[in-house]
């Protein structure tokens, strides 16, 4: 066929106005708005790439597709625990950028903030980290897929007691939700018939753990248990118990998965070697729903970062919006929304899981894991559980 | 009782490795230079990306960590420092805190903000036992180079041509430009010194402070402590400073760990108080 000039002229806007019709038919097909308040700059900017993997990794999966709607992600930036920001940057996506729903929400004090908003709007909110107990209590119309800092330290303490250990030493870092997993840790332990010899502590940001490790050396207890926040504490503290000879000295240690956090546990090098610790997820849980996770997040982002416990629940988040609104029918009202993730219950790369109707935190099971060599890098191995575990913390308040 | 002095003061040895530098500027120049850190950070990177990547030895990238964090440093002088070294302390400030936050966000973009990987070589891994104590190695190495490096100053400071030339500078500049020291060359060579001096702490730090981008904005507060407390511009200062506070650090976390962290800092009221000027109030190096 010959194309004049007229002729193309003619296909364009032929194609121009099928297009349009197009967006005429489709009016009510808006893409879905989801806001994602995480932290993109400064010491924990890892949050947020996870975050944002976990979240790309699903909709990639599903074609960018949520209940048959387009997907748009609105992400903000709050540089690290800043309750101001957080509130400030929920009020600027429901008021201007019109979101369906809120998600994201890396620190605690963060997430209260922006669940006195979820409040006021009625705007669904899916916590994909905060830990603290309350967050959900604190608002109906929030959700969480996380894990509560109760829940992984309460069964490394009943593990403990039935392994034969009979009095250990807490140390935490000194914030709350150090004091969160202590008060757990101490409940569940001495109910138990165990004995917590003392507690340590520790400041936030403290450069040298030798002093509190030879505490430790010399109160000679059977086991110490300790929890710090993933980053660079457990790294500074695990390397003063290796240099001090603590195992040596017949002293077992154990802590929450915080400190061998899949996103650190590579640059924290052989010193956590055989470290036993209680958490959610380990990359390198053994379903095969995580061996294709894994292996489609390699595939995606290459071997540089691996996927720690963030990138899971994003991933569970987007999957857990796009059940609900199966649910609903598309429904994307506050109410609506909120009844339908209560009890909705599915297969995680973690494992099965399941959102508790009465309080809308997760409940799912917690692994013991140790840590381990396999083909040479270090993994956090799974080899006993405790299934269905809800928020202790939420279990004794009823 | 001996462990923990033991301890405080291989603590304390790093703290004046780090400082030691930030000393020399802020004595020398009066140059309020808040992005010390940033250098010590530096060197951190040089050591351990030397080490992972490319398989070089601790004490050669030690080394390279001192060159890398004297030429960023030299770079630096060159094209922000010197342009201020008249101007207000508040801008002084100003550019220094202004480095410290790019400093951040170019690590973070090339390294990532995870933390780097290190691992202590085997000879310093591990304890050796010293007068009836078990002592860690790589503590006793700190304290081996603090030594080192107190030594190296005091000598490099106090009898070399060199040293002669920065004394008269500390004392005055004018002066000692009218007696036809190139002071504007001087500072530029001590700058360097003093940021591979920070260079060389952070790699020595390695062992013991994870190494991330923040790094420079964590740590800031304890070497500013160790330096108003020693007294800006001489060495055996923030040598006695860094001493003090490592041990009274140590020693408070161990006897009292309820409030222990927080005894530096009424160590460092008292002594500002006591005095004002430093433990070793400036007037010439020394």
């Amino acid at each position: 066929m010959k194309m004049t000039k007229r002729t193309t002229l003619a296909t364009l806007a032929l194609a121009a106005l099928t297009t349009l019709g197009a967006f005429g038919a489709h009016a009510a097909d808006e893409p879905l708005r989801i806001g994602l308040i995480g932290t993109y700059s400064g010491p924990y900017a890892d949050y947020g790439r996870q975050f944002d993997a976990g979240v790309a990794l699903y909709l990639k999966e599903h074609g960018g597709k949520i209940a048959g709607r387009t997907v748009e992600v609105i992400k903000k930036d709050t540089a690290g625990p800043a309750p101001d920001a957080a509130k400030r940057i929920a009020q600027e996506l429901v008021v201007r950028d019109k979101v369906n729903i809120l998600t994201g929400l890396d620190f605690s004090p963060n997430a209260y903030a922006v669940s006195a908003i979820a409040t006021q709007a009625k705007i669904p909110t899916i916590v994909m980290n905060a830990s603290s107990s309350a967050i959900t209590s604190s608002s109906p119309y929030v959700a969480r897929l996380s894990f509560t800092v109760q829940q992984v330290s309460d069964p490394m303490a009943r593990w403990m007691i039935r392994n034969g250990i009979k009095e250990s030493y807490v140390v935490v870092a000194d914030y709350a939700s150090g004091t969160d997993s202590f008060t757990a840790f101490k409940k569940a332990f001495e109910e138990g018939g165990g004995k917590i010899l003392g507690e340590l502590r520790t400041p936030m940001n403290n450069p040298d753990f030798s002093a509190y490790v030879q505490r430790l050396k010399d109160a000679k207890p059977q086991s110490v248990f300790f929890f710090f926040p993933s980053g660079v504490m457990p790294p500074a503290f695990l390397k003063v118990w290796k240099e001090r000879g603590m195992d040596e000295a017949g002293i077992k240690l154990f802590a929450t998965g915080e400190a061998t956090d899949d996103s650190y546990l590579d640059a924290t090098g052989d010193v956590a070697l055989g470290l036993v610790t209680s958490h959610h997820y380990s990359y390198a849980h053994p379903s095969p729903k995580n061996q294709k996770f894994v292996k489609d997040f390699v595939a995606q982002f290459g071997t540089s970062m691996r996927p720690s416990y963030f990138a899971v629940t994003a991933y569970d988040a987007m999957a857990a919006i796009d059940l609900a609104l199966a649910k609903t029918k598309g429904d994307v009202s506050g109410d609506k929304v909120m009844d339908a993730l209560k009890g909705l219950a599915f297969e995680s790369p973690r494992g099965p899981i399941e959102i508790d109707p009465v309080t809308r935190d997760i409940v799912q099971t917690v692994y013991i894991r140790k840590t381990e060599k396999v083909d040479g890098k270090l993994v956090n191995v799974e080899f006993d559980k405790f299934d269905k575990v809800k928020d202790p913390a939420k279990e004794a308040a009823k | 009782m001996g462990i923990v002095i033991f301890d405080g003061v291989a603590y304390g040895m790093l703290l004046f490795l780090i400082a030691v530098g930030l000393s020399i500027t802020m004595g020398l120049m009066n140059f309020v230079n808040l992005a010390h850190g940033s250098f010590a950070m530096v060197g951190g990177y040089a050591a351990s990306l030397l080490m992972s990547r490319y398989g070089v030895s601790f004490f050669p990238a030690l080394a390279a960590a001192f060159v890398a964090a004297a030429l960023i440093g030299a770079v630096l002088e060159f094209v922000f420092y010197r342009r201020l070294y008249k101007a207000h302390p508040l801008d002084q400030v100003l550019l220094s805190i202004g480095i410290v936050f790019v400093s951040i966000a170019v690590f973070t973009y090339f390294f990532g903000p995870t933390m780097q990987p290190f691992q202590l070589p085997p000879l310093l891994d591990g304890r050796v036992s010293l007068g009836g104590l078990e002592v860690g190695r790589y503590r006793l190495f700190l304290i081996v180079c603090g030594v080192l490096v107190l030594a190296v100053l005091l000598l490099g400071i106090g009898k070399t041509r060199y040293g002669a030339m920065v004394r008269a500078a500390v004392d005055n500049q004018r002066v000692a430009a009218g007696t036809g020291i190139h002071v504007q060359r001087l500072f530029f060579l001590t700058f360097s010194l003093g940021c591979g001096l920070a260079g060389l702490g952070g790699a020595l730090s390695l062992g013991m402070l994870g190494l991330e981008p923040s790094f420079p904005l964590k740590y800031l507060v304890y070497f500013l402590i160790v330096v108003c407390v020693g007294g800006a511009g001489t060495i055996t200062g923030p040598f006695i400073a860094a001493l003090l506070v490592g041990v009274v650090d140590m020693a408070g976390k161990y006897y009292w760990p309820e409030a222990g962290a927080f005894l530096i800092y009424v160590v460092m009221i008292v002594m500002l108080l006591l005095r004002p000027n430093g433990i070793v109030p400036r007037k010439g190096i020394a």
